[in-house]
């Protein structure tokens, strides 16, 4: 029944074969598949807090949206529809060679993963470099909200203060989505770098796989804001 | 079901004085602390910071009590009232209700409950506990500096457009603990959901997991969302962007919709864990297992469920449209059902089951008639009608203490006196113990009680005057709250004094049944020898086996 | 699709593919004026968009009952969230009056 007073190697139904243990398995866990189940579903429980944050900002959008849609409308005029879409293709892509790296794990080809990492990279910065010219144009225009709101359209001038909901609200979802992409960028270098010192490879990736769930997310999260902030009033030009 | 009674009749027995190796002493120094990725010693670590906290909100508390001696306004500037209130809500709601039973009790005994090594992820269970402290630190240098005199609420505009304190400081150390909760709250549902020992299906999980399991569902979902509302706050008062702000036709109503969708699931967070250790300690003191295990286990999951669907009862003067507090009114009513099930189920376990006065016992009695007050008075205030008069009295003040104070805090004392020999493999003087858990209901009722006379007379919450003829429950209320006090001061004195010059309480000095008591009292770091499989549901309670586990079967332990 | 990682290239390319034509598509109907049915397509084609993320890009399609009812889950809450808030905007009177300005 109970083993010796002092034996801290518990065995257990999953328990390793011949006391071989795969480097990369934390002692709590008494598999690598325990282990991956775990780190994914906890990545999901954290997607699911990701889903509250932003929904409460969504939530905003909808009450401000319904009680001042024609506002909204016009004050979504100046936000430029061609960048917002390039940005929209540059982040599917994103999630593609993101999808494409983990692959690449699972078939043990290191330099691939990497590859496939660092494009993910290069298309989030191209999504952030977008993000900071459009934001340019919006300073440019004095169209951020605050004591040097000053904008030039008369459509705008007239509502300035419902136009400015709509501009904090721009500002703030995108603000925050961009902070998301850049923690995901840090996250990618981070992983590539392990990835080229081999630390993955098709037994295990699972870091991989949480930080692919975190990015598609935020791919996600963008998929909802292009249309919302970008195409509402896009017909009524 | 397996048991280390093998490994502890091998080892020297607790009355020669010999130290098993345990997590107290597998390491030494502050490094092995502060790095700890030990869940037991988390646990602790969060025992001495909640405890810190609790004492300063107790400080804020103490000088409220004092100022409202006298109907004047004479110990205090009405500003500064207002900033005393307002640090003696954010630091109890935020740093001691929320985190004190998941984060002490919880940390330690789900994994031991479950038959797991540790949590799913031991370092993020650390990392709680440094952002945890990292927001305290915020909110202490707002506190430092002059504080917020916001109310908790942080209600808008006042909030981002006109107090001139450091709500920023303070809102973002809330923000930053918030994170801290959800960490933890991940890491109980994954490890609830993947780390079960064999046999332990989830119809035998103590009901104290139970518990903790539908409080992280709410955490998970909740707390998100006063994170982002905070961030929100702050970025009106430093960015000027106005999201709440009724010059640009925002609503603050708004704030309120979302401060409070996180705010009432959370007093579900606070009463949650605490109703699981009731289920235990009732359990454990009447040695028989709960009436109707599967309907007080499914409880909590309503509760969490439908606590997300009643908000808008805390905005009914507010501005909210009558048709939507009609709604939330219903809604509420509904709510309270499962908390009482669990109320009447409590109480049939305790018919004719073998009940001793412990003093685990004693704060768990407490517990069910306070907090089943508390709970009736929340239906009161969640009628409409009622609470059009209600609102912003002392009546509400007198309610959300009897369910915090009454409910969670004699939960969370009740389950540190009953786990106590657990973590620290020691007892603590039964006398003084059971007159503490005396002067805390004593001192609690005198203090809050007349709060309830007081708020159905029209005194406002809030107010550092009032009028003369309320003085005599004032009174009333700040002596209570100098016994409660002392109540709460016993425990600290003891509990230290017993780390060191306590008696050695042996491995189970209850003779309780769980996992928990399964494994040493302290426990080896690993926390079983080895791995248990489970073959029945817990509180099986049969009288002779359960003598046989008793350490000190003649022992009056506390 | 099975968890066999050869296979799965060709669904990573569809739904990309399918993302990219989406994304056009909702620009072009932006652009026409459909009244009230310009939001529901809008919101249609980004539901399905997120949706062959979430089961193809994120493995839900092959994952536990557990992910899938945590992913369900998460976006039930924001529904109730946005719901119940609504419920009180909408039932105020102000949007049904037409108030200038609004």
């Amino acid at each position: 029944m109970a083993s010796t007073a002092f034996d801290t190697h518990l065995e257990g139904p999953h328990g390793a074969h011949g006391g071989h243990h795969h480097p990369s398995l934390q002692h709590q866990f008494d598999s690598l598949e325990q282990q991956k189940e775990s780190s994914t579903l906890g990545m999901w429980m954290f997607l699911v807090t990701e889903i509250m944050f932003f929904g409460a900002l969504f939530t905003a959008y909808v009450i401000y949206r319904s009680l001042f849609h024609g506002v909204f409308a016009t004050a979504s005029h100046h936000l430029d529809v061609t960048l917002g879409a390039i940005n929209t293709a540059v982040l599917i892509g994103s999630s593609l060679t993101m999808a494409l790296s983990i692959r690449a794990a699972q078939l043990n080809r290191r330099k691939t993963i990497v590859l496939f990492l660092l494009l993910t990279i290069l298309l989030g910065g191209t999504f952030l470099g977008i993000k900071s010219v459009e934001y340019g144009h919006k300073f440019h225009d004095h169209l951020v909200p605050g004591p040097h709101f000053a904008p030039e359209d008369p459509a705008i001038q007239a509502v300035a203060d419902k136009a400015q909901v709509f501009f904090s609200l721009y500002f703030i979802m995108t603000g925050i989505h961009a902070l998301h992409m850049i923690i995901g960028i840090g996250l990618l270098t981070w992983l590539a770098i392990a990835s080229w010192r081999g630390r993955f490879d098709s037994t295990y990736y699972t870091p991989l796989e949480c930080t692919g769930l975190y990015w598609h997310f935020v791919d996600i999260v963008w998929i909802f804001l292009f249309p919302l902030l970008y195409l509402i009033g896009a017909h009524a030009r | 079901m397996n048991t280390s009674a093998t490994a502890e009749s091998i080892v020297a027995s607790p009355e020669t004085g010999f130290e098993r190796p345990n997590y107290l002493n597998a390491e030494y120094g502050l490094r092995s602390w502060l790095l700890t990725r030990d869940h037991k010693r988390i646990a602790i670590l969060y025992l001495i910071s909640v405890s810190a906290f609790f004492a300063l909100g107790g400080l804020f508390a103490m000088l409220i009590r004092l100022e409202l001696l006298t109907p004047e306004g004479d110990l205090m500037q009405p500003d500064t009232y207002n900033r005393v209130f307002t640090m003696h809500g954010v630091i109890m709601v935020f740093f001691f209700l929320i985190p004190a039973i998941p984060a002490v009790l919880g940390n330690f005994l789900v994994p031991i409950m479950i038959g797991a090594r540790d949590l799913a992820f031991p370092r993020l269970n650390l990392a709680s506990w440094y952002i945890y402290t990292l927001g305290g630190l915020f909110v202490l240098w707002a506190m430092v500096n002059g504080g917020v005199d916001t109310g908790w609420t942080f209600y808008t505009p006042y909030s981002t457009s006109f107090s001139n304190t450091h709500v920023v400081a303070t809102a973002l150390g809330v923000f930053i603990t918030g994170f801290s909760t959800i960490f933890t709250g991940l890491n109980f549902v994954v490890t609830i959901h993947r780390m079960r020992a064999p046999g332990m299906t989830w119809f035998r999980l103590p009901l104290f997991i139970w518990s903790h399991y539908a409080t992280s569902l709410i955490i998970l979902l909740g707390t998100p969302v006063i994170a982002i509302t905070l961030l929100l706050v702050a970025a009106e008062r430093v960015l000027h962007l106005g999201i709440f702000d009724p010059r640009l036709g925002g609503d603050p109503v708004l704030f309120q919709h979302l401060f409070w969708f996180y705010s009432h699931p959370a007093v579900y967070i606070m009463i949650l864990p605490s109703m699981g250790v009731i289920s235990e300690l009732v359990a454990a003191f009447s040695r028989k297992r709960v009436f109707g295990y599967k309907v007080v286990a499914f409880a909590s999951i309503a509760i969490a469920v439908l606590g997300f669907l009643v908000w808008g009862h805390h905005m009914f003067v507010t501005g909210q449209s009558i048709y939507a507090a009609t709604v939330f009114s219903v809604i509420s009513m509904l709510v309270a059902i499962p908390s009482a099930v669990k109320v009447f189920n409590w109480t049939a376990t305790l018919y004719e089951g073998s009940v001793s006065l412990q003093t685990p016992m004693l704060y768990a009695l407490g517990f069910i008639g306070l907090f089943t007050l508390g709970g009736l008075t929340g239906t009161m205030v969640a009628t409409l009608g009622i609470d059009v008069h209600l609102h912003d009295t002392y009546f509400i003040v007198a309610h959300f203490h009897y369910v915090m104070v009454g409910g969670t805090i004699m939960g969370y004392l009740g389950g540190l006196h009953y786990w106590w020999p657990k973590m620290t493999g020691r007892l603590y003087p039964a006398f003084l113990s059971r007159l503490s858990a005396l002067l805390v209901f004593v001192g609690f009722n005198l203090t809050f009680f007349p709060q309830f006379i007081l708020g159905y007379l029209g005194m406002p919450r809030r107010y550092w005057s009032y009028p003369e003829e309320f003085q005599v429950f004032n009174v009333l209320s700040s002596a209570g709250a100098s016994v409660l006090g002392v109540g709460f001061i016993l425990p600290l004195c003891y509990f230290i004094w017993s780390m060191r010059y306590g008696k050695r309480s042996g491995d189970n000095p209850w003779g309780a049944v769980g996992l928990e008591w399964d494994t040493p009292s302290p426990p080896p770091t690993e926390n079983f020898y080895t791995v248990p499989v489970v073959t029945h549901g817990p509180y099986e309670y049969n009288t002779q086996e359960v003598h046989a586990r008793t350490s000190h079967p003649e022992a009056r332990v506390g | 699709m099975s968890h066999n990682p050869e296979s799965t290239l060709k669904w990573y390319i569809a739904v990309f593919l399918f993302l990219m034509v989406m994304t056009g598509l909702t620009v072009a109907v932006a652009k026409m004026d459909l009244g009230a049915m310009n939001d529901v397509v809008m919101l249609v084609i980004a539901v399905a968009k997120a949706l062959a993320v979430i089961l193809i890009f994120m493995h839900v399609k092959d994952s536990t009952r557990v992910t899938a009812l945590t992913v369900v889950g998460g976006f039930v809450w924001l529904g109730i969230l946005i719901f119940f808030t609504l419920n009180d905007y909408l039932s105020r009177g102000d949007l049904l009056l037409n108030v200038p300005g609004k």
